[in-house]
């Protein structure tokens, strides 16, 4: 047993992390943020279809790079630290079965939890979206549809959906602690940085004990593909995204309740992943039914 | 990342395996919790069969007696010893797991040879006297006194809180062999040293825990002598020391007992279904959240393991306090549940083992350092934060 990322692994996610740092940094999500209605960047989406984000676990006889679930994480945890909007796990799952998904150059979508991100942008939905209501959305950069029934649940497909947005919420949350822990440093009150003081220390090692645990649990499921462990990850990771994000602006004070700190982006895009896919309830009545 | 376990692995656990199931039925049965005597030779006795048996001090270096097992067979081990139901390593704690390796790495070749042969044996229990009554979370501002006289320390002072005291051989005992001063800060003038307990001028006062046990006790030290070559590492020097045992204490010494915990979330479940509390949805989703909480502890533990056979140091990272702090009130919310199923008559029946466990458990965030404590060695040593004052 050797629980630690390969080196291959390693260079993968600092490989996704350079990529989006150089094409999504701070000022790009920033100017989606501000710039109204959200609208889909083909132009980022086909980018990473070059660089084989979506044919990840495409084989390569078939033209993809044909890695595993694990490395899918990886660079879905990378995805989630840079908040990259887009239905990128519908178009990740049907990546070798809608023509154009792998490539990016097609935009698919799909019904999850009574809910469809991008319907309007996307060039493919699957899953039953009759009767789509357009909502409110309260995450500026995922536009949103209600559906009557949830999009049919439960399939290896779901499970694996499942698994990679998890993944991206264990990378908010770990962006989320790193963007507190900074700010801790920096902002001074009462002749000293507020990290000194207990209070935010604690908030902050909550915020660090949250994340760990969670990678733990979405790392080792992506290993295993195991129901139980997807199931379980989904729910810490959804916790951790939702909490972290809350003490985050917590540490931030009025700052952190400005729309020009981008903690809010986080909170509300883990709102929504954690409104899609498997929910806390069914999570935990699926674990304790294993039990 | 890698989950699966190589043959040489899977080939120790099968050995293990059926070592425990000839073994385990051969055993006598266990003490009253309260009969600290007896319990002190029902720990040790399994130790023994473990050292006969080989599996003893797996995971210390092969100069201590160890088998210088790697951290994966150590997991293992313990995973194999908590699932199969195998006695607590009990009265053994301190010995086996922190006292032990510290004097396996601080330690001298004769030290070595001294103290860790009986403790592998079961021949010998140790206890660790750090906390003293107005040095608990603060523990470098400790007052014990060690002054030398000829080749011997003269000690005086008191230790509280000290597990096991009552039936120890030995203690870990920390001094202060320099007094503060404007140029010595608290940290710099403290010594460890290895205090035998049958020395004169010493009285242990059982203290009684909230769940009735004397399970820890006073130390009283009036001009104990202790041998001036039981100091482990240099004098003042013992700071550094007891950093490499308190990383011990919380990187591995609760490893095991997650697997345990899983075993008991399984009862529990099996209970609810058997005696109906299972048709509560509430109850019923707690226990599922616990699953998932336990199952993502024991993936850490494999992380953590992992990491400190690749990092290849032995000492234990502070990754442990990340651990700690989550499985202590993990341990806790998962006997909350275990009141919820025995509902009011089971919870409240002090016979019911669930009872006296959920009791226990509350020690979890305290003992070990407590929470608050482990809070700001994840912000200060992690995370980089600034320090309070
Ligand atoms: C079951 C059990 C077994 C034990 N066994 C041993 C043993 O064998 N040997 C031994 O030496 N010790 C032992 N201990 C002692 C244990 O290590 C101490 O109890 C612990 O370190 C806390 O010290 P204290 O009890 O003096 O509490 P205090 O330090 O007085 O703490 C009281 C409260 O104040 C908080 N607090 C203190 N300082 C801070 C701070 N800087 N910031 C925020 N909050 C703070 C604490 O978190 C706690 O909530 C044991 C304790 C228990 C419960």
């Amino acid at each position: 047993m050797d629980f630690q990322l390969t080196e291959d692994q390693r260079a993968l996610r600092d490989g996704v992390r350079e990529i989006l740092e150089g094409r999504f940094d701070g000022a790009a999500l920033r100017g989606a943020a501000d710039s109204g209605p959200p609208s889909l960047d083909r132009a980022l989406w086909r980018e990473l279809g070059d660089a084989g984000f979506f044919s990840l676990r495409v084989p390569e006889a078939e033209g993809g790079v044909g890695l595993g679930l694990a490395e899918a994480v990886l660079a879905f945890e990378e995805a989630g630290r840079a908040l990259l909007p887009g239905p990128l796990v519908a178009t990740f799952l049907a990546a070798g079965e809608v023509a154009g998904a792998a490539q990016g150059t097609t935009v698919v979508t799909a019904a999850s939890g009574g809910l469809v991100p991008w319907l309007e942008e996307a060039d493919v939905v699957r899953g039953d979206v009759s009767g789509a209501v357009p909502l409110r959305s309260v995450d500026p950069l995922t536009p949103l549809h209600r559906v009557p029934g949830d999009g049919g649940e439960g399939g290896a497909a779901d499970a694996e959906g499942d698994l990679l947005i998890a993944a991206e919420q264990l990378g908010s949350a770990g962006k989320t602690c790193e963007m507190a822990v900074r700010y801790a440093r920096e902002r001074t009150q009462f002749g000293q940085a507020i990290g000194a003081f207990q209070a935010v220390k604690h908030l902050c090692a909550q915020m660090l004990v949250r994340a760990e645990v969670a990678r733990a649990a979405v790392y080792a499921a992506s290993v295993t593909g195991d129901g139980a462990e997807i199931a379980g990850a989904k729910l810490l990771a959804d916790e951790a995204a939702v909490r972290n994000a809350r003490d985050c602006l917590q540490v931030h004070g009025g700052m952190g309740f400005t729309w020009e700190a981008d903690v809010h982006l986080h909170l509300k895009r883990a709102w929504v992943r954690e409104g899609l896919g498997r929910s806390a309830a069914r999570a935990e009545e699926e674990l304790a039914a294993a039990l | 990342m890698d989950l699966t376990y190589t043959q040489e692995e899977e080939s120790f656990r099968a050995g293990l395996r059926e070592w425990l199931a000839r073994t385990l039925p051969q055993l006598p049965p266990r003490p009253d919790p309260l009969d600290w005597p007896g319990r002190r030779a029902y720990d040790m006795g399994w130790q023994r069969r473990l050292y006969d048996a080989g599996y003893a001090g797996l995971h210390w270096p092969v100069d201590a007696g160890g088998r210088g097992a790697t951290p994966t067979q150590h997991l293992i081990f313990l995973e194999e010893t908590e699932k199969a139901g195998a006695p607590y390593v009990g009265a053994n704690f301190v010995g086996l797991l922190h006292a032990g390796p510290t004097i396996a790495s601080e330690g001298t070749a004769e030290q070595r040879a001294r103290w860790l042969p009986p403790v592998l044996r079961g021949d010998e229990v140790w206890c660790q006297g750090f906390s003293e009554p107005d040095a608990g979370s603060d523990l470098a501002s400790l007052r014990t006194r060690a002054w030398r006289d000829g080749d011997d320390y003269v000690v005086s002072g008191s230790k509280i809180w000290t597990s096991h005291a009552e039936v120890a051989d030995w203690c870990e005992l920390l001094v202060r062999t320099t007094p503060v001063s404007d140029d010595v800060p608290k940290h710099r003038g403290i010594s460890w040293l290895a205090m035998p307990m049958d020395a004169p001028g010493i009285t242990v006062r059982p203290l009684r825990t909230l769940a009735g046990s004397t399970e820890f006790a006073e130390v009283f030290l009036d001009e104990v002598r202790v041998p001036v070559a039981n100091r482990v590492g240099a004098e003042n020097d013992g700071w550094r020391v007891t950093m490499v045992t308190l990383s011990y204490e919380r990187g591995t010494a609760f490893v095991g007992e997650v697997v345990a915990c899983r075993r008991v979330l399984g009862d529990l479940a099996r209970e609810a279904r058997k005696n109906g509390r299972w048709d509560d949805a509430v109850l019923r989703r707690r226990l599922g959240r616990l699953s998932a909480e336990f199952g993502a502890l024991w993936r850490l533990t494999q992380w953590n393991v992992s990491e400190s056979q690749r990092a290849g140091s032995g000492v234990p990272g502070v990754g442990g306090s990340v651990f700690k702090l989550r499985y202590s009130h993990a341990r806790q919310e998962l006997y909350e549940a275990a009141g919820e199923v025995l509902g009011p008559a089971g919870a409240l029946d002090l016979g019911h083992e669930w009872t006296l466990d959920r009791l226990s458990s509350l020690s979890y965030t305290i003992a070990a350092g407590t929470s608050q404590i482990q809070q700001n060695i994840v912000a200060e040593r992690i995370l980089g934060l600034p320090k309070g004052r």
